[in-house]
Formats: structure tokens, C-alpha cells, sequence
């Protein structure tokens, strides 16, 4: 069984030692890609045994994934990973994220932040901007998650060929889940810990994202 | 006012100059040419004869002709304004296209 974890990285050189280091112990295949990054991250990232790829312009963390996804399949992936560079997921936890793929014939998986495991987010995010989002994902595209805006995620090698992501940016967790409902999939949901280092993307981003899709079912 | 109109007219007559010269060398398409060049003539009428406005306001239910150029000229500009973002947006995902394939093609495997 080919596993490939793909790590979109952009400015990560502070961080994504401590998670390469906990991933190459494992048996998957590391795929990073380098979204460009104006500091050290490419450098750091050579030295350690993994397949990397460099964006010559940031095109962001949609469009870098896909560029994982597509060299994952042409390695000959038969499960692909998604997973943060900057520490917030735990690697140990790919295993339960994998299971229902390996074991039960799930096609896509998404982590959880919202189901039993504990993890310790900040008040404005868990009852104001999720919750939101959550409603926005779910009136917008038939979304039924209840984490749908969760970078860690697995699917299987027919899975990651039908979802094409096309938004570039940070709209892609909404794409990925609504084309994995879109196409019919099946779709489970496990619970994950999320590791606040900061507080990521609040409300801006959240209107970003929501522009973006929005947008995009205008030009379509 | 009439000097007002000599501008806008020598204006006007500069740029379907352009435009021709632009047609002539192939750099327009005739339907892009000809929405053109009638929106400048559009123009030089409605800087000359501002009744006409008047009566097309009034066939459209709005009062006065000034209106009738506002709400089109605002149309027109939003309608450019969609063709911009979505042009933008094709040339942006050419761009991830083209980067990706890059990246793909001189990945470092260790």
C-alpha cells in the first residue's frame, strides 16, 4: 500500500522541523511542497528524506496541494494525506485518520476538531467563526460536517483523481468536502486534536474564503 | 456647452482613428470593433442632440436623459468589470498550471 503525505509548507522554516521529524520515522511517503517560501523552509526541508517540490510564485495553499495530489499520483499513490507543516496536527493520529479507508472502504476522510478529542481552541473561534462557517458550508454547498474547515484529511487514489481543487486558496477545505458529497463518496468523519499555536485565520479570512466561493459560482 | 462638445468630438474622432488603425492591424475582432466604434458614435450623438437621451429615458420610464446615461454608463462598467475577473481568474489558474508542472517536473527526491 503506496500512503503519500502531502505538506503544503509557506514560510514554515520555524516550524516544520519537528514535524518532519515525527513523520519520517513513520511508513509513508513525505511529499512537501514549497509554496515559494522567502525563508528557510526549502533549505530545511532538503535535508530530510522526502520528495519535495518548490512553487517558483506562492500560488497558495489550494493550489499547492494539488500539486501534491498530482505528484502523489503520478508516484503511483494509493492513499493521500493531507497534513499542516506547522505543527497543528499530530502525526501519530494519521493512523486513525487512515483507518476507515484501510479498513472499512471509505473513500474520504476528514479530521474533526469538533468530535470527542479535546482540543483547545480559542473562545472567539469555537463559538463564533466555526459555528458560522459551519452554517455557511452547510446552506451554501451541502456540506454535512461538523469541522469542514479541517486541513487534515485522507482519501483514496480515485477519490484524489475526481477532486480537481481549483481554488487556489484557502477555499479549498470548502471545495474538497462539497465535491466529495458532490461525487457521491463515502465520507467519515474522525475526531482529530488540533494544537492552537496561534490563532490562524479569523473573520477576514473567513470572508475571504466566503468571496472566493462565491465568486466562483458566479463565473462558472 | 459648445465648446464642451468640440472636445468630446475631436476626443471622440481621435479615438475611432485608433480604433480603425487598431482594426487594420488585426488586433480587434469585428464584433469588438464594430460595439466600439458604435458606443463612440453613441456618444458624439448624445453630446450632440441631448434630447435624443430624453426620449429614450422617457420610452424606458426614467425622467430625464442625464439619468438614463448614468444607469447605462454604470451597467457598462460592471459588465467590464466581470469580464476583468473573470479573465483574471483564468490567467491566475494558467499561472498554477504552469508553476505546478514546473515543480513536478524538477521535484528533489531524497
Amino acid at each position: 500500500m503506496n500512503i503519500f503525505v502531502v505538506i503544503p509548507a509557506w514560510n514554515e522554516a520555524r516550524k516544520i522541523r519537528p514535524v518532519l521529524e515525527s513523520l519520517i520515522s513513520l511508513p509513508y511517503k513525505v511529499v512537501v511542497v514549497d509554496d515559494a517560501s522567502s525563508d528557510d523552509t526549502y533549505k530545511i526541508v532538503s535535508e530530510y528524506p522526502v520528495a519535495l517540490l518548490r512553487h517558483k510564485v506562492n500560488r497558495d495553499q489550494g493550489a499547492a496541494l494539488q500539486t501534491g495530489n498530482d505528484y502523489a499520483l503520478s508516484k503511483g499513490a494509493d492513499v493521500i494525506v493531507h497534513f499542516d507543516a506547522d505543527g497543528q496536527f499530530l502525526s501519530e493520529e494519521i493512523d486513525e485518520v487512515l483507518a476507515p479507508i484501510l479498513d472499512q472502504d471509505y473513500d474520504i476522510v476528514f479530521g474533526s476538531r469538533f468530535l470527542d478529542k479535546k482540543s483547545d481552541m480559542p473562545w472567539l473561534k469555537k463559538n463564533v467563526i466555526f459555528p458560522l462557517a459551519r452554517i455557511v458550508n452547510r446552506v451554501l454547498l451541502g456540506i454535512r460536517l461538523t469541522d469542514p474547515q479541517n486541513g487534515f484529511r485522507a482519501m483514496t487514489r480515485a477519490s484524489a483523481k475526481k477532486i480537481q481543487i481549483e481554488h487556489d486558496g484557502k477555499a479549498h477545505c470548502s471545495e474538497i468536502a462539497a465535491k466529495a458529497f458532490t461525487y457521491n463518496l463515502k465520507v467519515k468523519e474522525v475526531p482529530i486534536t488540533v494544537i492552537y499555536h496561534e490563532f490562524g485565520q479569523g473573520f477576514s479570512g473567513g470572508l475571504k474564503i466566503l468571496k472566493d466561493l462565491i465568486f466562483s459560482k458566479l463565473i462558472k | 456647452m459648445i465648446y464642451l462638445q468640440i472636445i468630446v468630438s475631436l476626443f471622440v474622432v481621435v479615438i475611432l482613428y485608433k480604433l480603425f488603425k487598431q482594426r487594420q492591424g488585426g488586433k480587434l475582432s469585428t464584433s469588438a470593433f464594430l460595439i466600439w466604434f458604435l458606443l463612440w458614435l453613441a456618444v458624439l450623438v448624445v453630446f450632440w442632440q441631448p434630447e435624443v437621451t430624453s426620449y429614450l429615458a422617457n420610452l424606458l420610464g426614467i425622467g430625464r436623459g442625464a439619468d438614463l446615461a448614468i444607469y447605462l454608463s454604470i451597467l457598462v462598467i460592471f459588465f467590464i468589470l466581470f469580464r476583468i475577473y473573470i479573465r483574471l481568474s483564468k490567467i491566475e489558474s494558467q499561472i498554477t498550471k504552469v508553476i505546478r508542472k514546473d515543480a513536478i517536473d524538477n521535484v528533489k527526491e531524497k
